[in-house]
């Protein structure tokens, strides 16, 4: 395997300048995660985006979003090489195995799980660690680490600081990347290096930060490979809560897994994304900031996980909620940043260029001042499914879910932003009436269970009336079908939700006939589009298919017992996940590329519930025939 | 006699230590706090006894209140030794404190404390704790002007109140 062929060694600005490289596609990527914050890894070894100390803290890393100013930590190595990439079994920890004709090196990349078990052990607030393995012939192996901070709008300065490393000062937060690799620094502002691994060699790049504190710095050599071992065990450990026995068990355990990454563990909120700007369309403006909690997102994904059998997640999300509500209570805002905090400014980057030109790149979130009634649905529905599954409520949660549906009450008559978060002044969106039926519904259901007490036979006027109005402003009687906005004449696929919460069954001739609008309207090669291009959103048209919404199809079908075509279609979605199981918010219907935020909660949600519910039914399929037998 | 003269001012010692100490204390934290420097003497302290960061808070901030009546006890005899105790005389005396920490204690630092990595050897599985550098610069540019401030403060109460 040995040649005595020497390749260039790539200059740190320009190693990823071929069209590829640049930019790759969305799916190229695989996230790591330590439950504080997540990293983007590409197939190339470089982690092109990495936000500290949590998700929507300015990066360190944005290549992602601009290849010259944004930065980035990459290992590979100096000569051509094949990828090959996988997570370790029941882990969030990669595996990057890089194959050259002078041999073969693997990169394994994870964000530590500090273990606070180990007494008189001081941990950094975080840590990326990097482990290169020699496992055949000789590689040279080349390392970048480029940090800008602050979304590149801070040039820092690295300083060497003997055999501790490499340090980066960005004001009150320090950078330390301690390493036994070779780096010199070729700017003031990057450090890059190649050296020589033989078969069996290993070597390690910890990358550690601080922010108003002293830095930690952790040792290499046999002290990295446990800290790696922690983490492994600690995911697997945590995998072994779900009980989830059904079909697809290695995607939904994939799925289960991305979300727990996208939960802050010292909250118990959840990203919607671990990313901003990755555009629904290439060198389109629907670029958006998903690094927040949306409560709509934030509660089906408790709902999943509470399936699942992960039962202190939904239990963490009801303390966040609670806390995190307090100062609106008990209004909802339609998202909060990881630690409740209500005003989300958006801002533009104007320097950055954007992932493959799409513009503007955004931080923050405006959708964050809009009125989206459907929230107090999602978040009830959680309540309940937690109660259903042994949770027990405490007095200040029955309080907060009280206070939610007095607003339903008073507020269901009034226009929203919906689902969708239209940017205009709002509308009667049948699916967030649908939200407010299901928040009266379900609160009235817990006080019958006992677990809450609510005015019950005025929600249960409320919830009457809301059906009303549902079924006489919410159904078009020309076409047959229910539609997206009061007296309009659209569809969208979220009025496929109305069988997801028992609002009427699948066979329903209403449901039945506006699911086969939408696929008609909305469906595009096995996928759906969330609304038919052309809807006034006052954006440029142009989007993919939504993958949640395609999920929400599989289920339907399902329920309406059309297990087959469920199937196929499931399998069809899922075989737009990347390589490591990763699916983003949309997909190109013609070629099944990754668009949006990557990867997307709300579209792993989908795949869980779309398994669950396949699940179900063959349960149920089973039990039928084992009675008739 | 000196000392006789310190345990007849006992209570003001005390008193006056305690509230010297917590006003410098704030004034270094506070500074951690706003982003001015990452420089955390209680934690620092709490380290040599606990690797536990918890328990290093709170252990090194006792310690330091201690040793900040300490501080006070050895100032009243630098200002009985060297006349009357005035502001200006506590204002040098804790400048003179200030620069002797970090030009000459915080760089020693690493050689023996027992959490801290150092330049030569790097991070150990014990030694994780990044060292200060001359004049505490490694947390922060701004780190010399806040310890020597809170120094400054501390000193100048005690000149003013003893």
């Amino acid at each position: 395997m040995q040649s005595s062929q020497k390749y260039p060694v790539h200059d740190p600005h320009t190693a990823f300048q071929s069209p590829h490289d640049r930019y790759p596609p969305i799916s190229d990527y695989a996230l790591i995660g330590d439950c504080r914050t997540a990293a983007l890894v590409s197939s190339r070894g470089s982690i092109d985006w990495l936000c500290l100390p949590h998700f929507s803290s300015p990066s360190i890393f944005a290549a992602l979003l601009d290849n010259q100013r944004g930065g980035r930590f990459a290992i590979f190595p100096a000569a051509p090489f094949k990828v090959q990439r996988r997570y370790r079994k029941h882990t969030n920890v990669l595996e990057t195995t890089f194959t050259t004709d002078q041999g073969v090196v693997r990169l394994t990349d994870s964000l530590s799980i500090p273990n606070e078990q180990a007494q008189n052990v001081l941990h950094p607030q975080r840590e990326v660690l990097r482990i290169v393995e020699c496992l055949q012939g000789k590689v040279d192996t080349q390392v970048i680490f480029e940090p800008r901070p602050d979304y590149g709008r801070t040039r820092p300065r690295l300083i060497q600081r003997g055999a501790l490393g490499w340090a980066c000062e960005m004001g009150s937060e320090v950078l330390i990347l301690h390493s036994d690799f070779t780096l010199a620094c070729s700017d003031e502002d990057t450090a890059s290096g190649v050296t020589t691994l033989s078969a069996g060699e290993r070597r390690y790049l910890s990358l550690t930060y601080a922010r108003h504190d002293i830095g930690i710095i952790t040792p290499l050599g046999r002290y990295a490979d446990r800290r790696c071992d922690y983490t492994t065990q600690w995911w697997r450990n945590w995998c072994k809560h779900n009980t989830y026995q059904g079909p697809y068990h290695d995607a939904v355990e994939r799925s289960a897994l991305t979300l727990k990454m996208l939960t802050y563990g010292l909250s118990g909120a959840l990203v919607a994304a671990p990313t901003t700007s990755l555009p629904s369309v290439i060198g389109g403006v629907r670029n958006w900031d998903y690094r927040f909690c949306w409560l709509r997102d934030a509660a089906l994904t408790s709902s999943a996980f509470l399936e699942l059998g992960f039962n202190s997640e939904s239990d963490a999300f009801l303390a966040w909620l609670l806390h995190s509500t307090r100062l609106t209570w008990p209004r909802l805002q339609v998202l909060y940043d990881v630690y409740g905090e209500m005003h989300l400014s958006e801002e533009q980057l104007d320097h950055f260029q954007g992932y493959r030109e799409s513009r503007p790149v955004r931080i923050g979130n405006k959708a964050s001042g809009q009125r989206q009634l459907d929230v107090y649905g999602e978040v009830i529905a959680a309540a309940y499914d937690f109660v259903c599954h042994g949770g027990r409520l405490a007095s200040d949660e029955k309080r907060l879910l009280r206070g939610f549906g007095k607003v339903v009450c008073s507020d269901w008559r009034l226009t929203d932003q919906g689902i969708w978060e239209d940017r205009d002044a709002g509308h009667h969106h049948t699916h967030s009436k649908l939200m407010c039926w299901v928040a009266m519904d379900r609160l009235i259901r817990m006080h019958k269970q006992q677990h809450i007490k609510v005015p019950v036979e005025r929600f249960a006027r409320e919830r009457d009336l809301i059906r009303q109005s549902i079924e006489s402003k919410g159904f078009s009687h020309t076409h047959g079908t229910y539609v997206n906005r009061y007296e309009g004449d659209s569809v969208d696929a979220s009025l496929l939700l109305m069988c997801q919460y028992n609002y009427r069954q699948a066979h329903d001739p209403r449901l039945l006939a506006t699911f086969e609008r939408i696929e008609r309207e909305l469906g595009n090669n096995g996928f759906l589009y969330r609304f038919p291009e052309g809807f006034d959103d006052f954006l440029p048209p142009g989007e993919g298919a939504f993958v949640i919404c395609s999920f929400w199809a599989v289920e339907y079908l399902a329920r309406l017992g059309k297990r087959a075509q469920a199937i196929e279609r499931f399998e069809h979605i899922l075989s737009c996940a990347n390589d490591v199981g990763l699916l983003a918010e949309e997909v190109d219907p013609k070629t099944g590329g990754a668009r949006g935020n990557f990867p997307q909660a709300f579209s792993h949600v989908g795949l869980i519930n779309a398994a669950l519910t396949l699940n179900q039914v063959d349960t149920a399929c089973s039990q039928t025939i084992q009675k008739a037998e | 006699m000196l000392t006789f003269q310190a345990f007849e001012q006992v209570e003001s010692i005390i008193l006056w230590g305690l509230t010297a100490t917590v006003v410098m204390t704030t004034i270094m934290l506070g500074s951690q706090g706003l982003g001015f420097s990452r420089l955390s003497l209680p934690f620092l302290v709490g380290t040599f006894f606990t690797g536990n960061r918890r328990w290093a808070n709170i252990v090194g901030v006792g310690v330091y209140l201690i040793g900040g009546w300490f501080f006070t006890f050895f100032y009243y005899l630098i200002f009985i030794g060297v006349g009357q105790p005035t502001v200006w005389l506590g204002t040098a005396t804790g400048l003179l404190h200030g620069l002797f920490l970090l030009v000459v204690l915080l760089p020693l630092l690493p050689q023996f404390h027992p959490r801290m990595a150092t330049e030569y050897d790097g991070p150990t599985e014990h030694q994780r704790l990044e060292p200060p550098g001359f004049l505490g610069l490694n947390f922060g540019f701004r780190t010399p002007l806040v310890t020597l401030l809170g120094h400054v403060v501390f000193g100048a109460i005690l000149g003013a109140a003893l």
